[in-house]
């Protein structure tokens, strides 16, 4: 039979080995879904995992993907270490797309380097406001933030949509419910030439390297890890948990509404209403997979973006569903998940009942010897 | 008066999907488990139901179509939340972002097609009186199956034995434990039935009330129905009430433009999640309450040590 022994400290070791693992079952998993599906499995797993990374275009593409993801994951690690569930980040990244196009919008034709910064600090305070509002209401009203921040994802993408067929729809645009394109003043600069590869991705690795500090330096660091574990001991230690909770959602507020900025002036370059595209969502699964740890978040979101771009190629290619993606995000959560128990439990084999819980009391005084031989 | 009578009878069947999905998360949160996978579940009993029901040409099969996926679901939740000590919140994300591709996957063929409208049950002579009968007494199995579970669980949680045992274990599971009781038996049985109602629900969204199938058609109404559980401070009775609530916001919603009150629809359809957020605050506002009110072991990790 077999059981858990709980250990007395994480394994390290399994920690970084764990989210391997899970790769590795949900590929497998992977091949038996491909099978049931009638498509060549080995085929369409070397499209996914292995041909986005021989093709320059395509690893360019996976920066852009990843750059969205790395930076509202970095921000939900905080809340996700300290026990504040932000599971809006798909909202905030909405209002912070709607907050800095608008700016662009407002601006139409000025020139100027002030332009886009501005932008990325409209982008930054409207993914705020809209984490304010389950900050607020949990440290005043104790509403669980989960749901507040999820409900109000919706609210922000019909007020999104509600927008963008409206005031900000593009005057010469054929009644198109979508924006004008931002002027070039006001679009982000690209990284890399003839791609879509643009500066965002460095942001997201100087919030990657803040967060590092942060986490490891600094008392903010310190008293999120402490109410993620005890939260009786935070309260001892005297923390403010409130300070702890506004300070979470602000920063993964903040952060998604950036992403959400660099999205719209960035690969779109206009506000649509279907710019959410579920990035929100996915960086929770990057969060998890990079063990809330900002250098395993870069690698999770370089992870989780060839996801895409290889559902995309496979899509092309084999004529697969995009709806692939999904669900290899959602067995990859899985997989890594049930994976973590070897992180935090031994697993011992016994051979024989345990003495002492099915067996009867005097089984136990038995030779261990007479004991299995009679089984 | 006929319009009146038109909207009556929506509000009636609106909340039914809700109906089912929170009274199964009623059940599963006695007992100590928070699933956060309800719209998972949902969908996926929804595409079931749906293409069940249109390929087999049978709304039994479908519905126990819809059943099965919903407690195959919760059975993977129970299994790495339960037998593999996973944390509950990420594990219910992850149901959901899962069932939601699969149920897109799955969908692929469906877009477009539609199920035939289901037969209504005239109950024998109630239906026959004027105005109520019509309002009351004239719906689909499954409105009144909604009516009985809800009725079945209150029964089950305060009459019974086994219901006992169940509340037991969502209150104190070490000591439920200790009694002699298989705390992981019990809370596996009711991940399953929870998923089980969350499919039911998923599959009359998509058959009855809206009978073709969309991707994402649940619209969050998973998250909606945890949100009436909350409301309903875990009591079956005070849950019909909540979802009430939400599906008469609903159906609202859809008319006041037929008022001819001029208003984007986007802005309508921000409603009933506002109304959630406003009715969870002021559920929530007084934290000695919600806490009396909440199973004592809601979320939290049951390991046996002996």
């Amino acid at each position: 039979m077999i059981r858990l022994e709980p250990r007395n400290e994480v394994s390290k070791a399994l920690l970084y080995v764990t989210p391997v693992i899970a790769i590795g079952v949900t590929i497998l998993a992977g091949v038996v879904m491909f099978a049931i599906l009638g498509k060549d499995p080995v085929r369409a797993i070397s499209l996914i995992f292995l041909e986005p990374l021989t093709d320059s275009f395509a690893l360019s593409e996976m920066i852009v993907k990843a750059t969205p993801l790395i930076l509202i994951a970095i921000g939900l690690s905080f809340g996700f270490r300290a026990g504040v569930w932000n599971i809006g980040a798909e909202g905030q990244f909405t209002v912070g797309a709607l907050a800095g196009g608008a700016v662009a919008l407002a601006l139409y034709e000025v020139e100027g380097f002030w332009v886009l910064p501005l932008m990325c600090l409209a982008g930054v305070l409207g993914g705020m406001a809209w984490a304010a509002i389950p900050a607020f209401l949990r440290t005043r009203f104790n509403a669980n933030e989960i749901l507040v921040s999820l409900m109000l994802t919706y609210v922000a993408v019909l007020l999104l949509s509600v927008l963008v067929y409206g005031p900000l729809k593009d005057p010469d645009g054929m009644n198109f419910p979508e924006s004008r394109m931002f002027h070039p003043a006001a679009t982000v600069p690209i990284l890399i030439e003839e791609t879509r590869a643009h500066i965002g991705f460095l942001v997201a690795l100087a919030a990657a390297a803040v967060a590092w500090v942060v986490l490891g330096r600094h008392v903010f660091g310190y008293q999120v890890k402490v109410m993620g574990q005890s939260p009786r001991a935070a309260g001892f230690g005297g923390f403010v948990e409130n300070r702890v909770v506004w300070m979470c959602l602000m920063i993964s507020g903040g952060l998604a509404g950036l992403a959400g900025l660099f999205e719209a002036a960035g690969p779109v370059g206009q506000l649509v209403p279907a710019l959410p595209v579920g990035y929100g969502f996915t960086a929770i699964i990057v969060t998890f997979l990079g063990r809330l740890n900002p250098i395993g978040i870069v690698l999770a979101g370089f992870v989780m973006a060839l996801t895409y771009i290889g559902g995309e190629t496979a899509q092309i290619e084999m004529n697969l569903p995009s709806a692939v993606t999904g669900v290899f995000q959602g067995m990859f959560l899985f997989s890594l998940l049930g994976i973590d128990v070897l992180t935090r439990y031994r697993i011992r084999m016994f051979r024989s009942p345990r003495p002492g819980r099915t067996a009867p009391l005097a089984a136990r005084t038995v030779p261990v010897a007479a004991r299995t031989g009679g089984e | 008066m006929e319009l009146f009578f038109l909207i009556l009878q929506a509000i009636i069947i609106a909340p039914i999907p809700l109906i089912f999905v929170a009274i199964g998360e009623l059940v599963v949160e006695r007992s100590g488990v928070l699933n956060l996978g309800l719209e998972g579940m949902m969908i996926l009993g929804a595409i079931a139901g749906f293409s069940v029901t249109l390929d087999s040409g049978s709304f039994v099969v479908g519905i126990a179509a819809a059943a099965l996926a919903g407690a195959l679901a919760a059975g993977i939740f129970g299994v790495l939340t339960q037998v593999l000590m996973s944390n509950q919140v990420a594990t219910g994300l992850a149901l959901t972002i899962f069932g939601l591709g699969l149920s897109a996957l799955w969908g692929q063929g469906y877009s477009g097609e539609s199920t035939a409208p289901l037969a209504k049950i005239h109950i024998f002579l109630l239906s026959d009186i004027p105005i109520v009968g019509p309002l009351l007494f004239v719906h689909d199995p499954l409105v009144y199956l909604a009516f009985a579970l809800v009725a079945g669980v209150a029964w089950f949680l305060t009459r019974t034995r086994a219901g006992l045992i169940l509340r037991a274990v969502g209150e104190n599971h070490d000591a439920a434990h200790a009694i002699g009781y298989n705390v992981v038996a019990v809370r596996m049985a009711a991940l399953v039935f929870g998923g089980a109602c969350a499919g039911i629900g998923g599959a009359y969204l998509s058959t009855v009330q809206t009978p073709f199938w969309v991707e994402n058609m649940t619209a969050g109404r998973g998250w909606i129905a945890l949100a009436i559980v909350v409301f309903a401070s875990w009591r079956p009775g005070r849950l019909l009430v909540g979802a009430y609530l939400f599906g008469g916001v609903t159906v609202a919603q859809l008319h006041v433009q037929g008022f001819g009150i001029d208003i984007d629809a986007q802005y309508l359809s921000m409603l009933p999640y506002l109304v959630t957020i406003l009715v969870l605050v002021l559920i929530s506002h007084n934290k000695a309450r919600s806490h009396l009110n909440a199973p004592a072991c809601l979320g939290k990790p049951f390991f046996a040590s002996a």
